[in-house]
């Protein structure tokens, strides 16, 4: 990375450790989701253990989309994206080192906690290590696919809603091979390999593809 | 002693930007059309007109935010391959900087993220200090008034020298005191072969700049026209 995008890096950083910035958000959000399902499902260690993987995913789905709205609101309002745009760093780097910043803030203590949440969902170690492993392949997909949304939707006021309804269903393959690799890492007919490997495809194709269209939907913002 | 190329040599150096009938679009309509102008090397240019007249969506245009519908605009000289965006700075509405850090903090990052190798560029702190906010460097940005952070946001032009600077109001808020420091730093930059395009309703004390009138009803009739 060069000087221009670590300097962008630290300073997504240091926005989000400061107050308001929302950096810890994220997680507090996931753990909420995760502890009340019991409550809505009734104390069946069993069920809880086989659905595990799904309630992880599908929170962890709904938290990563959480702040990503924000994620070029706050640049669009206060005139840094102008700046982005005008600058010879190519924007679609500028939007892929805020996706980075923005995955290392949210998804990664996700990824940290979700193992410690799966095990009072009941699950197994395997389960577990499938899950922890499931996320760290397919969060990031679903951080870069948010930020098309969020590059759609930056010039507008309560975009956020507008923003989950655009990325929601794109985000449908990703949740299914993420939760058939976790289930299947517990056993299963399936091999673990299978959906994991599909799973890492379809991040390693948000990271090509979504840098692109996410600077383009923020350069024509305005025309 | 200073190294020896950190004086550019003249083939690099800006000679000229000219304008050929500008049209800029917003919304399906013409809000800016038939604009031409030519600048040599120091020079600037006052884009006059009332509200609503096009002024700043014609400097938003320059800057690349907006794309031109007809026209074109040829730079004469100046580093290869490089747009008009890539060699301007822009000052408008919004200052560009982040409440929560501090206003050095801001200034250091725009210094690194504008890379620029040049050796008439300030440090954030003598930028910080050029504008008279020396002492609030560690101050988070959230806590200053809007003059301190206009005068913020104009330090960014000192750390990253670049030949143009689009300035859409830039006095906007600042005291008496701070605007004849303005006044003076352009006059440096136009001493120094830079460029200044201004829209502005208030003096900005350019002395002997070129004026660009718009006329909001002219360019609507015409753009009705065609």
């Amino acid at each position: 990375m060069s000087s221009p995008l670590l300097a962008l890096f630290g300073r997504e950083l240091r926005i989000a450790r400061s107050v308001g910035g929302g950096g810890a958000m994220g997680v507090v959000f996931f753990l909420i989701l995760v502890s009340l399902t019991p409550f809505a499902i009734g104390p069946d260690l069993n069920l809880l253990s086989r659905i595990g993987p799904a309630i992880l995913w599908i929170a962890a789905l709904l938290s990563t989309l959480l702040g990503l709205d924000r994620l070029f609101q706050a640049d669009a309002d206060d005139g840094s994206l102008d700046l982005f745009v005008m600058s010879s760093t190519p924007l679609e780097l500028v939007v892929l080192t805020k996706c980075a910043a923005h995955w290392t803030l949210t998804a990664l203590p996700l990824i940290a906690a979700a193992p410690l949440l799966g095990l009072t969902l009941g699950m197994e170690p395997a389960a577990l290590a499938g899950v922890a492993a499931s996320l760290l392949a397919g969060t990031p997909a679903l951080t870069l696919l948010g930020a098309i949304g969020a590059g759609l939707t930056a010039g507008l006021r309560r975009g956020g809603l507008l923003m989950a309804v655009l990325i929601l269903p794109l985000t449908t393959p990703v949740l299914i091979f993420g939760v058939a690799s976790a289930s299947a890492a517990s056993g299963g007919t399936v091999p673990f390999h299978t959906p994991f490997l599909i799973l890492c495809g379809l991040s390693l194709m948000a990271v090509a593809g979504a840098p692109f269209a996410a600077a383009a939907a923020l350069r024509a913002r305005e025309a | 002693m200073p190294p020896v190329e950190a004086r550019s040599p003249n083939t690099q150096a800006l000679q000229g930007i000219s304008a050929k009938g500008l049209r800029v679009d917003r919304g399906g309509r013409a809000i800016v059309r038939g604009v031409d102008f030519d600048l040599r090397a120091g020079e600037a240019l006052l884009v006059l007109g009332r509200n609503g007249a096009g002024k700043s969506t014609l400097l938003r245009a320059l800057a690349g935010f907006l794309p031109l519908r007809e026209g074109e605009v040829q730079l004469d000289g100046g580093a290869e391959e490089t747009s008009l965006a890539e060699q301007a700075h822009y000052v408008g509405h919004a200052d560009g900087l982040k409440a929560a850090l501090t206003a050095l903090e801001n200034l250091q990052f725009w210094a690194r993220m504008l890379k620029c190798a040049s050796a008439t560029a300030l440090s954030p702190e003598g930028a910080l200090e050029q504008v008279g906010l020396a002492r609030l460097g560690d101050f988070p940005v959230g806590y200053l008034s809007a003059g301190q952070k206009r005068r913020v946001a104009l330090a960014r032009l000192f750390v990253a020298p670049r030949p143009i600077w689009l300035l859409d109001e830039p006095a906007t808020a600042l005291d008496v005191g701070s605007q004849q420091k303005f006044a003076e730093a352009m006059a440096a930059h136009r001493a120094g072969g830079g460029f200044i395009l201004a829209a502005t309703h208030a003096p900005l004390g350019l002395v002997g700049a070129k004026e660009l009138r718009l006329d909001a009803r002219r360019a609507r009739d015409v753009g009705g026209a065609a």
